[in-house]
């Protein structure tokens, strides 16, 4: 393993990142920082770009031009598989294993224990059905088994797309006030969604635009700058000011 | 590599194939029943006193295609959904090495395959009395070196497919060349040049000559040894050109 880098402030730092994929900017110019042991909330509509930044964070996407560092790290460093735990948007978890199986697997691969399985199954909601086929399970059944897949690795960094889509209210109120818990424990968490019901709990917004960072604030700022208490018609008039003056996104 | 994300995988795939019965009947019982075919087909073939039966030469080397055929069958799809259901993109998140993840495969259907020879060379000699010299322990060493063959060939071709059903295309384009060659229908030496040659590089060459020496020897010759280390060779080869398709980034 290299040597400790010097620690930064931020868990994630992203300068003037440019992804092309098939002749086209998947992410422009993009320049944005996570701090550590907050929720940041990365927003946008489908297609702005959010699931391929995650992607370069996690090291799995290639990077056309700038630099992406997590934990002091370049993104991709094998030193950082130990560090970074990711949920990827569609489940992905082994259909014909029970819950439990997969969980407990993909805790195996970070040296985790059965505790572990058992504690990330229960943030999740799911002890009741550990041993149930995953296939067997709704939807939303079955993308909490892709989440406590993530959890249970306990990493320094947790990279979650849309991690609470198809989740019933009350199960997303619990999961939030878990990754709430996770941070004062030192966790950072990088959150990916498009509902703005959802920005309101994160620390931090990141709003994503066709590849552009159009804005990196906190909900109290977004709230202040925008002159509105809805978050859904803020993020809209940042958009509506963006496109009257599309030069720069805007950086607090 | 970390032997116990190794042993994490293979204890993985076993499960999984545990929740499939019907792979498992494919690996263990249609073998037994494609002998008992086999055997019925020659059933009224008149011999020459002391000469060998039909089903001696197809019987054992039926057992060395069996688990080729089977394995490449059944890792091709596995990985192909590994592959396809982005468990391998995440995985490869993980600190677990490629290694834990190929020889993880390889140790699970390896497990698979000896529990298939046994179950098939068992078939064979107990109840439609195969007649051969060597030792049926030898007979289970080749059939599973053959299976990790299979296991190796198919994790390298899922690479090639976007779907289960091009999986399956590798089928006929990869298998049964070598079945044609390999000795079964057409002796090698009576082969034209050409096509000896090919033969004579194709990998399920070498577990049928394995298998020759196994039923016609006692003791274990060199010979066998030889081509039991060439497969071995094979494997690694193919084993490593499969860990450069699972690339860690993509564009």
């Amino acid at each position: 393993m290299s040597p400790q880098p010097a620690r930064s402030r931020s868990a994630i730092e992203v300068s003037a990142l440019t992804v092309r994929r098939s002749k086209q900017n998947v992410l422009e110019d993009v320049h944005f920082s996570v701090p550590r042991a907050r929720i940041t909330g990365l927003l946008g509509p489908s297609g702005s770009g959010k699931t391929t930044l995650l992607r370069t964070i996690v090291g799995v996407q290639r990077i056309t031009y700038g630099t992406v560092s997590v934990l002091d790290r370049p993104a991709g460093d094998p030193a950082l598989r130990r560090e970074v735990g990711y949920m990827t948007q569609a489940p992905s978890v082994y259909a014909d294993l029970t819950v439990e199986a997969n969980v407990r697997y993909f805790g195996a691969m970070h040296g985790r224990r059965r505790a572990d399985t058992v504690d990330a199954l229960s943030a999740v909601g799911l002890t009741e059905l550990a041993h149930r086929k995953a296939a067997d399970l709704s939807g939303g059944q079955f993308s909490r088994v892709s989440l406590a897949c993530a959890l249970v690795a306990a990493p320094r960094l947790l990279v979650l797309d849309e991690p609470t889509v198809g989740l019933d209210p009350v199960l997303r109120v619990d999961l939030w006030q878990r990754f709430k818990d996770l941070t004062t424990h030192g966790t950072t968490l990088l959150v990916s969604s498009h509902s703005m019901e959802e920005a309101g709990r994160c620390d931090f917004l990141a709003l994503l635009r066709e590849g552009r960072m159009l804005a990196h604030l906190t909900p109290a700022e977004l709230r202040q700058q925008t002159g509105t208490d809805d978050l859904e018609a803020a993020f809209l008039s940042l958009i509506r000011d963006s496109e009257a003056a599309p030069a720069e996104g805007k950086r607090p | 590599m970390n032997l116990r994300s190794l042993a994490a995988t293979a204890l993985r795939v076993l499960r999984q194939l545990r929740h499939d019965p019907r792979s498992i009947g494919l690996i263990l019982v249609v073998p037994a029943l494609l002998l008992a075919l086999v055997y019925f087909l020659f059933e009224n073939e008149t011999v020459p006193p002391g000469a060998p039966r039909t089903f001696d030469r197809v019987g054992l080397m039926m057992l060395a295609i069996f688990p080729f055929v089977v394995m490449f069958l059944v890792t091709s799809i596995t990985m192909l959904r590994e592959r396809t259901s982005g468990t391998l993109e995440r995985l490869l998140t993980t600190p677990m090495h490629k290694a834990d993840l190929l020889f993880g495969y390889a140790l699970a259907f390896s497990l698979m395959a000896a529990l298939q020879a046994v179950v098939a060379s068992g078939v064979a000699y107990y109840v439609f009395k195969l007649d051969i010299a060597g030792s049926p322990g030898l007979v289970v060493l080749v059939a599973v070196v053959n299976a990790v063959l299979g296991v190796a060939l198919g994790l390298l071709c899922s690479a090639f497919a976007r779907t289960e059903f091009q999986a399956v295309q590798f089928m006929p384009v990869v298998v049964v060349p070598q079945i044609l060659l390999c000795g079964l229908f057409v002796a090698r030496d009576r082969m034209n040049e050409v096509l000896e040659a090919v033969s004579n590089v194709l990998p399920l060459t070498f577990s049928v000559d394995a298998l020759l020496e196994v039923a016609g020897n006692v003791d274990a010759t060199d010979a066998m040894w030889n081509d039991v280390a060439v497969l071995s060779l094979i494997v690694v080869a193919v084993l490593t050109l499969a860990s450069l398709t699972l690339r860690r980034s993509s564009a």
